[in-house]
This record gives structure tokens, C-alpha cells and sequence, in this order.
């Protein structure tokens, strides 16, 4: 059974060799290459679940040793496959999300002539992030995080041919280097600390090392999530990541990749749990990007850019559990699971509304398209009821344990905390309830006006098929893109409750992560309440401004805040003066430094030997005499020198 | 007297003079030395009795089949054991046949044959009335630019003594690394020594410069040589003995039977160490050490070319060996003397080398302060006193005789209306003219200056790393101090060569006979061979490096 796991990633991987090398003669069938071969994964994964399933708890995990890959004395980089509960999670939803992707995007890129080359990226992404989540120790799971990277910035800039698209793919790159520097550091830790970067060894021997050691293995480990998940203060990325097309965003920047890095905070646990001060800055990390992000989607007009500040700040809940030890790590996961589903399918239901909309993305010119587009409507509306936890849907369930396990982490952090996630759900429900106000209700203010004007950094080249300036014509989008919205939505509803009733996934994951129950100072019940109390607020305050008010085509002015937030509440602006003036003039400082310390020393000490080279060499005067004189003098000192060895 | 008296003292007389015991000569383990000097004799008798149209080519014949047959011969001598298991004292104690003796001759060998094949290269120069010449003077004792000289010119004469000569040198050079005992060492130091100062002195072009050089080769030469014959009396008086291993045996305290005629002045350590530093003082001449270098740089220039870089390999190989044997064989007992001394000579030769080799515009002038400072990295390893010092030293020689030959060949190619352009200013731009021909000299470039992948850098890492382990490992931080200063030199050629826009009346690069080419493909296959695969040669290295006493 175990020598299955290798497939997983074989079978993709073996589709994006076939595809970015097969040419052209693939461009007709390279689609549905793509598609089978995530589907093969996905039922390898079923296989290996159904398989797990049959088996108790502690013997679950499988492991499968490939190869050494770099035996160099001491250390050994090994290939090798651990299967565990919580890889599975990740497998099932990477390979079933990524399969309903693939699908979609049949129809979404129909008539982009590079379909089949962002098929054979859609497949490049699935193999490194298995890679990712199957790896049995970090070097390997390095290559798989730097893998996904790569099919990122290739999938972000897919569009290359429009500036902004390239411009950010390089910002995504460049930001997440930033956090790779954190993974590799973290991993050259603990081969000194350890001798070993295999989960196994370093996780079981987390005893042995300093408090000091794993705080700084966790804090660099946390620095490379906050790279790849998006999180205060490498957030800076996501939003000019929706340049990519649509299914990309789904995929990749809201249901599978930027969720690698709470992968890996878990996959840690050991190493958190023995340094309280690691876990502090998670949880604080968390909760920060928690309300940054939520702030970011109330004044986003972009509807991919609301998501993404919705997928920052749903990240942020889970990066804050997973900050809170054995009491969160189960519902950090779970969290990400039921958001996987959610958050792909909202992404979906936008790719849908602007396949449908000659691709606009500015809500202010949408509204009332609940009569043209109903699938659409449904699937995208029952995302948003799961994402704001209405009661009974999958984020209620995930959501009211996170905020609950905050709580319980005591004290004055717990206060704290939790009511940062109190108001993060209150923020969340007045966002959300936004973006479906402004999309799908209201006037149908796309009327009488022209779309997507030529210059629209966002519009996506797609638009050139329905022609970019006529009035849209907002239909339903085909079966092939309905499906597996409609599938998602499925997981949106049932998925929470599913893993909720009998605590499930608590007992499917604790084998692994640990689990201890956390009582917050308050009864649940009340916690329950309170969300639903805040939830009811904030959908209110956005129907008493979106709602009932028409909405303005034009954005207005807005508050201090609002245009703060516009501006993504001014990450680029401060990035740019700390980071890029900054740097500018460190670079500039030590160029100068070059050039009259490193230069002067090394120009002068050519010029002294030139220098010496030029009086040494006028002794060679071509005069016999003088070279018999110095062969005596030679003599002389030779035999003086060796008489005074002696001391003769 | 009467005459039966008389009878009987003539018979009386004559019986004991017939007892004298014949030398025992082992011919076959000598036979690659009197292979090449029996072909030498040969060659002085085509020059006698061979017509002259005839002469190069049966001067070529006999030299080639004496190498590769004294070669083969070296060869077979290595795959009996002679090198490892059997190696003894041959010839009554006068000539060792061990490792190093064998592994030195070979390459001894192979830089003459590849000498006489740039020796007979008669492709470059113009042909002069009809008849192809070569690099030689037409008549080397016609005065330069007299009438004769312009007659032996228009007759087509050419210098082929040269052949009889080289190999005399080779067979000189094959003793002098093997000699075992201080006379055998000085008969053979002069034997090879003669025949290139006569070489020096027979240039084609240039011939007043030629002349200069060999006559300040000579002079120096006998200077150097009068202290090395006056540093073996002096360890005769010591020891009593001319033998290596009975000198080692006085140092050693354990000598069996003392010369009583010799008794005041044996073991009176000053003698010893006098005559030590006079011995090796002469040796170092011949290696080219600071300070006794000072001929070098003016003898490689007007030497003829093909002899320079013949010179320049095989007479480090042969002097660096018998060195060796010195210090290793004879000296051991006294490295804490020589060490230190030995120690001051490797620093100032490196340095010094590399560092005037900076100043110079001159190409063969470059070359010959570059085997200056080569010399200084081969005395760090004959520093080591370790066994892998004798091996990491053997490869070196082997890796730098070729590189060097193969430069050399490189430089009879460029050429101007005035023979060999070998002021640098006129390399500028080579690599856009002759890509090839410039390519392939900076593989030498590069090997000189120690860069990966060619021979130089598995040579220099062997003898740094010996040196390193014997203890001195100062030196090797000033060998790689001076190595960086060389790279400059070495490197700016390339640089010259690629990256300079050529000048408008530029040398011509002559499109040579296969000889020469064979000469410079060997240069390259060796010097990258060595590179990229070193570990066999290194290995063969150092199973050859261990001395017989």
C-alpha cells in the first residue's frame, strides 16, 4: 500500500513533464491530460484513505523510502514518503480541490491559446505541493515548498503579456524568498542542533535542545509561513497575486498553497509546543493578519482582491490556532479544510460572475445578478453563509472552535485573542455580506455604461473574445465550470458539521498533532452566541450601507481608514520606504565602500607589487658579472645560513 | 741481469695484474641511458659520414626510435619491479634503479621525443633559397651577418648536430637523477649541461642574443659548477666516500670501516655542511632558484625557442630529481639543517618569480620567471621530507613539462616579418585572428597559474597539500599568495589575447608540420588529462616514490 504514495505525486508530475515538454501537437487533448492525471491522484489518494481507514488509530501512518539523495558524510538527504493523518487531510483536499479546479478550468481557459501550458503548470503546482505534504523530513518538503513557489509566479504572471501580471509574479517571488530564507535557516538549525532534519528524529528529540535553539527554529519556521501563507508582515503579495487567472486563485491562493505554511506550523507542533515564545508570536502574527485582512476586504471594490483579503485574514485564524498548541491544532486544520472548500468555491462563483461579466472585477459595476446567473447565485451564496459561520454551515463549526480555543488559551492572551476573532468574525460577515450585497443584489448598474476600459490593470485578456466595450450580456457559465462549484458548495455545507459531530476530526488528527481540550473562561455556548450576536451585526451594518442604499458607481471618497485600506493599508507604501529606500541606500553606501575601501586596498596592493616587480627587475641588468656576484652572494648566505643552524 | 731474472720478474709481475676483477655492469637495467647515448654516437657519425641532403631526416629517425625504444625500455624496467619490489644499486654502486630513477626517465623521455619533434619542425620560418629550415643556425660558426653566414644560407645548410646533441643532453639527464654517487652526479650534471649550452647558442634568428645567452649560460653554468665539484671534495673529506649511501652512513654515525688517511677530517659536521649547501647551491642553478636564477630569464629568451622549452622541462625534471635523492638519500640525517635554509630559498623563489614575472613584456621572458616561480612550488614539496612529498614532486614534474613544452611550441607559432613575435603587445587580439591557436595557449595559461581542471591545479594541490602535512604549512601560504600574484600575469594574457582589439600589422600564426602539432596536442591532452583525471597518475606517483639506499 505504501509504495502508492510515491504515485501521488508521480502522476502529476509525470502530467506537467507531458504537457510543458509534449508541444503543440497536445495543444487539443493537453486539458483533459491535465485532468485525468489530477484525478488519478485524487483516487490514489481515496484508495490510500479507504486503506487508512481500515486501520486503528496508531498505525496509520505509512512511510516509503525512495532513495538517498545526498549522501555526504554525516549528512544524508533521504527521499522519502510519510503518509500520517495529517498528510492524508492535505492529500484529499489538495487532489480533490485541484481535480475541481482542473475541470473548471476547462471551460474557464477555453480560448486561451496557452491552455495547455497552464494545465501543465496546474499539474506542476499539484505534484510539488504533494510533494510538500508527503515529505518525511524538511529538506524534502523544502523542495516541494519552493516547487509550488515556482508554479506561483509561473501561474501569477500566466498573462505575461500584461505588465501588471508580471510585475506581480516577481512581488509574489520576491516576498516569499524572504520567508524560503526563514525555511532554510530553520532547517540548517536543525541539522546542527539535531544532526538530522527527518520529522521523525527532530520532533521525538525536541528534549534535547535548548529553549532558546527552538524558539529560534520555530520563529524562523513561522517566518517562512508568513512567506507562503500571506501573513503579517509578508502579506504584501496576495493581493497583486489575482492577476493570475481566476482558477489559479482558487487553487492556489486560497484553498491549497498559502495554506502550506499552517501545514507546516502543525507539522511542527513539537518544536512550538516547547517554546512558548514561538507560540506567542504565532498567535499574535495570526491575529493581526486576522483583522488586516478582513480590514483589506470591507474597502476592496475588486472582487478577486476582497477575496484575497477574505483568504488572509481566514489564514490568520488558522496560523492564530495553530499558535495556540494542542487546544488549536486540530481546528487550525480543520479551518483550513472547511475554507479549502468555501474559499475555492467563492473563488469560483467570481470566476464565474466574470466569465459572465466579460470579465469585469469591480463590483460597483455589477448588482442584481442573481436573476442571470442562478447556480452561480446559489453555490456563491451558500460559500458566503459557510465563510460568515452561519449556524450549521461548515465555517460555523470550524470558526466557533477557533474563536473558543482562543478564548481558553487564559488569561489576558486569551481575553485578547479572542476578542480579536470575535471581531475578525464581526469584520467577516460585514465584507462578505458586502460583496454578495454589491454583486448579486441592488440595481444592475453594469447597465448603460461601458465595461472594463482598455487600461483596467485588471481586466483579463480573455475580455477580447466577448468585446471589451459593448454592454455585457451576463448569462450562466457552462456545466463543465457549474460542476464543480456546485461540488464545493456541497463541501461548504456538510463539510463542518461532518467533521463536528462526535469530534471526528479531533480524533482523526490527534494521533498526530495531539489534542487536549481547551475550556475557555466562559461557557461555549456563550462563545456560540456571541459570534452569532457579532455575525448578525455586522451583516446588518452592510445591509443598512449596501443593502438599502443604491450603491455608487463611482467609489467614493471615503473615510481615512477606507482609503488606508484601499491602499491594502499601505503595505506597498511602507515596504517601499523602509525596505526599498532603505536598501537603496544600504546598497548604494556599500557600493561606495567598494570602490574606495575593497578597490583602494586592492589597487594598492597591485600597484605596491607592480611596483616592487618594477625595482626587483632592474637587478636583472643582463650583466654576467653582476649575476656570478649574485649567485656568490647566494652561495654565501646558503652556507653561512646552514653553518648557524648548526651553530658550527 | 741475467735474462732468466729478467723473464722472471716479467712473469712474476705479470700474474696478479690478471686477477683484476671486470666492473659488473647490469646493461639491461641501464639500457634506456645507453639506448639514447649509443643513439647520440650514432648521430655523430650520420654527421660524418651521411650526406647533408639526407642528414635531418636519418638524424630525425635515430632520435625518435632511441626515445620511444629507451622509453619502452624504461617501461618494461617498470613492469619487471624495478621500480618497487627490485629496485637496487646498479653499475658497481654508481647508478640507482629505483622509482624515482624510472619514473623521471620516462618523462625525461617523453619530453625529448616531443623536443625532437619541435626540433625538427621545418614548416614556420619562409624557406630560405629553396631548401626548408628549421629553427637552427644554417652554420653556427659562421659569424652573424657575414658572407659565410649568407653562403652556408644559400647552400641550404642546416644545424643538424642539434639531433646528437639533445640526445647527448637526454642521456646526461637520464643519469643525473639516478646517480648515486657524487662523481656520477657531476659527470652527468656536465654531460647534459654542455651539449644545451651549445644549443642555446645556435638560433636561426636573433643569433647575436642566442650567442649571448649561451655564452652567459656557460660562464654561469661553470661558476655553478665549480662550487658543486668544490662542495664534493668537501663531503669526500667528510665522509671518505664519494658514495651516497656511505655519506648518509657517516651522517648517520654508522659506518662500517673509517679510511684511515681520511681519519682528521672525517666527520668534521663543517665540512659536511659546507659541502651539503656547495652540492645543492649547484643544483638550485639548475633549477632555477632565487638567487641563483639570474641566467634564466636571459637564456630562455635567446635560446632558440624549441630548446628553450626543452630545456625548461627536462632540465627541472633531472635537477629536481637528483635534489631529491640528495636531500632524501644522502641528507636525511640532516634535514634539521637544511629544512630551515631550504625553507628561505622556496619563499624568495616563489615570490620572487611571480613577482617580476608582472613586469615583463616579453613572452619567453614571462615564461621563464613563471618556471622560477614554479621551481619555488616544487621546493615546497621537496620540503615535506614525507614520501608524499617524493610523489606529489614526481607528478608536478610530469604535469608542468608538458604544459611548458607545450607553451613554448605555442610561441614558435606567432611570427612576424622578424621571426618569433614574442613581445606581448603584439598577442593583442591572437584570439580573435587565431582562435584556436590562442584557446589552446590558454589551457597552458590557465594550468600555469593552477586553475582547476587542467594538470597545474592537481600538481600544485598535491605538492601544497605534502607541504602542508610535512609541516610547512607557511609555506604553502605564501606559495598561494604567490600563486594569486602569478595569476595576474598569466590571466592578463587571455585577457590580451581575447579581449584586445588586434593590431593592424599583427603577427601571422604559421600553420605548423604535424610534428609541432603533435608536440602541442599532447601538451593539451596531457595537461587536461592530468586535470580532470589525475588520480591514476598520482597513484603511479606515489608508488614510484620511494628512494633505494
Amino acid at each position: 500500500m505504501e509504495n502508492l504514495i510515491a504515485l501521488l505525486v508521480a502522476a502529476p508530475l509525470l502530467g506537467a513533464a507531458v504537457l510543458l515538454c509534449g508541444g503543440r501537437r497536445l495543444d487539443a487533448v493537453g486539458h483533459w491530460i491535465g485532468t485525468v492525471l489530477a484525478a488519478v491522484s485524487f483516487v490514489i489518494g481515496i484508495v490510500l484513505f479507504a486503506d487508512m481507514l481500515g486501520k486503528g488509530p496508531e498505525e496509520r501512518t505509512l512511510t516509503q523510502h525512495l532513495f538517498t539523495w545526498i549522501p555526504v558524510g554525516d549528512f544524508q538527504a533521504e527521499i522519502g514518503f510519510q503518509l500520517d493523518q495529517l498528510s492524508m487531510t492535505f492529500v484529499l483536499l489538495i487532489s480533490g480541490v485541484g481535480s475541481l479546479i482542473h475541470l473548471y478550468s476547462v471551460g474557464y481557459m477555453e480560448h486561451d491559446e496557452r491552455r495547455r501550458r497552464f494545465f501543465g503548470y496546474l499539474n506542476l503546482f499539484l505534484a510539488a505541493m504533494l510533494l510538500l505534504v508527503l515529505a518525511d523530513n524538511y529538506l524534502l518538503l523544502y523542495v516541494g515548498w519552493e516547487g509550488v513557489g515556482l508554479a506561483s509566479y509561473l501561474l501569477i504572471g500566466f498573462w505575461q503579456h500584461k505588465p501588471s501580471a508580471a510585475t506581480a509574479a516577481k512581488k509574489a517571488f520576491l516576498v516569499n524568498r524572504v520567508g524560503d530564507m526563514g525555511l532554510s535557516i530553520a532547517i540548517m538549525l536543525m541539522f546542527t542542533t539535531f544532526g538530522t532534519f527527518a520529522f521523525g528524529p527532530v520532533l521525538a528529540s525536541t528534549g534535547d535542545a535548548s529553549e532558546g535553539m527552538l524558539t529560534a527554529i520555530g520563529l524562523m519556521l513561522l517566518l517562512a509561513a508568513c512567506g507562503k501563507s500571506a501573513q503579517v508582515p509578508l502579506q504584501s503579495w496576495l493581493g497583486d497575486a489575482m492577476e493570475g487567472p481566476t482558477p489559479v486563485s482558487a487553487l492556489i491562493h486560497a484553498a491549497t498553497m498559502v495554506t502550506a505554511g499552517v501545514y507546516l506550523i502543525v507539522r511542527s507542533a513539537d518544536i512550538f509546543n516547547a517554546s512558548p515564545d514561538a507560540q506567542l508570536v504565532t498567535t499574535v502574527v495570526g491575529a493581526v493578519t486576522l483583522l488586516f485582512g478582513a480590514i483589506v476586504g470591507c474597502a476592496k471594490d475588486d472582487i478577486k482582491k476582497a477575496l484575497a483579503g477574505s483568504t488572509m485574514s481566514q489564514i490568520g485564524y488558522m496560523v492564530l490556532a495553530a499558535g495556540l498548541g494542542p487546544i488549536g491544532y486540530v481546528f487550525a486544520i480543520m479551518h483550513l479544510v472547511t475554507h479549502g472548500f468555501f474559499k475555492a468555491g467563492l473563488f469560483l462563483g467570481a470566476g464565474s460572475v466574470m466569465h459572465g461579466m466579460n470579465d469585469e472585477v469591480d463590483m460597483r459595476k455589477y448588482g442584481g445578478l442573481r436573476k442571470y446567473m442562478p447556480i452561480t447565485f446559489v453555490t456563491f451564496g451558500l460559500g458566503y453563509l459557510a465563510i460568515i459561520g452561519f449556524p450549521g454551515l461548515s465555517g460555523f463549526f470550524s470558526k466557533d472552535k477557533i474563536i473558543e480555543a482562543a478564548f481558553a488559551k487564559g488569561g489576558t492572551e486569551g481575553w485578547i485573542l479572542g476578542s480579536v476573532a470575535l471581531l475578525g468574525a464581526a469584520i467577516t460577515a460585514y465584507y462578505m455580506t458586502r460583496v454578495m450585497l454589491m454583486t448579486f443584489f441592488g440595481e444592475e448598474r453594469w447597465r448603460n455604461q461601458p465595461t472594463a476600459s482598455p487600461d483596467e490593470p485588471s481586466a483579463e485578456p480573455a475580455a477580447e473574445h466577448h468585446g471589451a466595450h459593448a454592454e455585457p450580456h451576463p448569462h450562466e457559465s457552462p456545466k463543465v465550470m457549474t460542476i464543480p462549484m456546485i461540488v464545493l458548495a456541497v463541501g461548504s455545507v456538510f463539510a463542518g458539521g461532518f467533521f463536528s459531530i462526535g469530534n471526528r476530526f479531533e480524533h482523526w488528527l490527534e494521533p498526530v498533532t495531539g489534542y487536549k481540550h481547551g475550556n475557555p473562561p466562559v461557557s461555549a455556548l456563550t462563545v456560540t452566541l456571541s459570534t452569532m450576536v457579532v455575525l448578525v451585526i455586522g451583516a446588518g451594518i452592510a445591509y443598512a450601507q449596501y443593502g438599502r442604499r443604491p450603491v455608487p458607481v463611482v467609489a467614493p471618497r471615503g473615510s481615512l481608514l477606507t482609503r488606508a485600506a484601499r491602499r491594502d493599508l499601505l503595505q506597498d507604501d511602507f515596504n517601499h520606504v523602509v525596505l526599498v529606500r532603505g536598501g537603496e541606500h544600504l546598497t548604494r553606501s556599500l557600493v561606495y565602500v567598494d570602490h574606495t575601501l575593497v578597490d583602494g586596498v586592492v589597487n594598492g596592493t597591485a600597484a605596491s607589487v607592480g611596483g616592487l616587480s618594477g625595482r626587483l627587475r632592474r637587478l636583472q641588468n643582463g650583466y654576467a658579472r653582476s649575476y656570478a656576484v649574485s649567485m656568490f652572494g647566494g652561495a654565501a648566505i646558503l652556507i653561512a645560513a646552514t653553518l648557524l643552524m648548526r651553530g658550527v | 741481469m741475467s735474462a732468466p731474472a729478467v723473464h722472471s720478474l716479467w712473469t712474476t709481475a705479470a700474474e696478479p695484474i690478471s686477477k683484476i676483477d671486470a666492473p659488473k655492469i647490469e646493461y639491461g637495467q641501464l639500457s634506456p641511458t645507453l639506448i639514447v647515448i649509443g643513439a647520440a654516437i650514432v648521430g655523430v657519425l650520420v654527421e660524418a659520414f651521411v650526406p647533408r641532403k639526407s642528414r635531418y631526416h636519418v638524424q630525425l629517425f635515430v632520435s625518435v626510435v632511441a626515445m620511444a625504444a629507451a622509453f619502452a625500455a624504461v617501461v618494461a624496467l617498470a613492469a619487471g619491479g624495478y621500480g618497487t619490489t627490485k629496485a637496487h644499486i646498479a653499475a658497481m654502486g654508481a647508478i640507482a634503479v629505483d622509482g624515482p630513477s624510472l619514473f623521471l626517465q620516462g618523462v625525461i623521455l617523453l619530453t625529448g621525443l616531443i623536443g625532437v619533434f619541435t626540433f625538427a619542425e621545418r614548416r614556420l620560418d619562409p624557406a630560405a633559397h629553396g631548401n626548408r629550415v628549421d629553427s637552427f643556425a644554417a652554420q653556427a660558426a659562421s659569424v652573424p651577418g657575414s658572407e659565410s653566414e649568407q653562403a652556408a644560407v644559400k647552400a641550404g645548410f642546416t644545424t643538424t648536430e642539434a639531433f646528437p646533441l639533445l640526445l647527448f643532453a637526454v642521456g646526461g639527464m637520464l643519469i643525473f637523477p639516478a646517480a648515486n654517487d657524487l662523481l656520477t652526479l657531476f659527470v652527468a650534471l656536465e654531460v647534459f649541461s654542455l651539449p644545451l649550452y651549445l644549443l642555446c647558442a645556435v638560433a636561426r634568428r636573433k643569433r647575436l642574443m642566442s650567442q649571448e645567452a649561451a655564452v652567459k649560460y656557460f660562464l654561469l653554468g661553470a661558476f655553478a659548477s665549480a662550487f658543486t665539484l668544490f662542495g664534493i671534495a668537501l663531503l669526500y673529506g667528510y665522509a671518505g666516500s664519494v658514495s651516497f649511501a656511505t655519506i648518509a652512513q657517516v651522517v648517520d654515525g654508522t659506518v662500517p670501516d673509517v679510511n684511515p688517511a681520511l681519519a682528521d677530517t672525517m666527520g668534521n659536521d663543517a665540512l659536511l655542511l659546507v659541502g651539503a649547501a656547495m652540492v645543492v647551491m649547484g643544483l638550485l642553478f639548475k633549477v632555477g632558484a632565487v638567487p641563483f636564477h639570474m641566467w634564466t630569464p636571459d637564456v630562455y629568451q635567446g635560446a632558440p625557442t624549441p630548446v628553450t622549452g626543452f630545456m625548461a622541462a627536462a632540465t627541472k625534471v633531472a635537477a629536481f630529481g637528483a635534489l631529491l635523492r640528495l636531500l632524501y638519500v644522502v641528507l636525511p640525517g640532516l634535514r634539521w639543517d637544511w629544512r630551515p635554509v631550504m625553507w628561505g630559498v622556496a619563499i624568495v623563489t616563489m615570490l620572487g618569480g611571480a613577482i617580476v614575472a608582472i613586469t615583463q613584456t616579453d613572452i619567453k621572458r614571462m615564461l621563464a620567471y613563471s618556471s622560477i616561480a614554479h621551481a619555488g612550488f616544487i621546493l615546497a614539496g621537496v620540503i615535506a621530507t614525507t614520501p608524499d612529498g617524493v610523489s606529489s614532486v614526481l607528478f608536478y614534474l610530469a604535469a608542468y613539462s608538458f604544459v611548458t613544452l607545450g607553451a613554448f611550441a605555442v610561441v614558435t607559432l606567432v611570427r612576424d616579418a622578424g621571426g618569433e613575435a614574442t613581445h606581448l603587445s603584439k598577442w593583442a587580439g591572437l584570439g580573435r585572428r587565431s582562435p584556436l591557436v590562442a584557446a589552446v595557449f590558454a589551457v597552458f595559461l590557465l594550468a600555469f597559474a593552477g586553475i582547476p581542471l587542467t594538470s597545474g591545479f592537481a600538481g600544485k594541490f598535491a605538492v601544497f597539500k605534502a607541504a602542508a602535512e610535512g609541516g610547512a604549512a607557511p609555506l604553502v601560504v605564501i606559495g598561494v599568495i604567490s600563486s594569486a600574484i602569478a595569476a595576474f600575469f598569466y590571466i592578463r594574457v587571455i585577457v590580451l589575447m581575447f579581449f584586445s582589439e588586434p593590431k593592424p600589422e599583427g603577427p601571422t600564426v604559421a600553420v605548423p608540420s604535424p610534428l609541432t602539432m603533435t608536440a602541442i596536442a599532447v601538451g593539451v591532452a596531457v595537461t587536461l588529462v592530468l586535470g580532470v583525471a589525475p588520480q591514476y597518475f598520482l597513484d603511479l606517483a606515489g608508488q614510484a616514490g620511494v628512494f633505494v639506499r
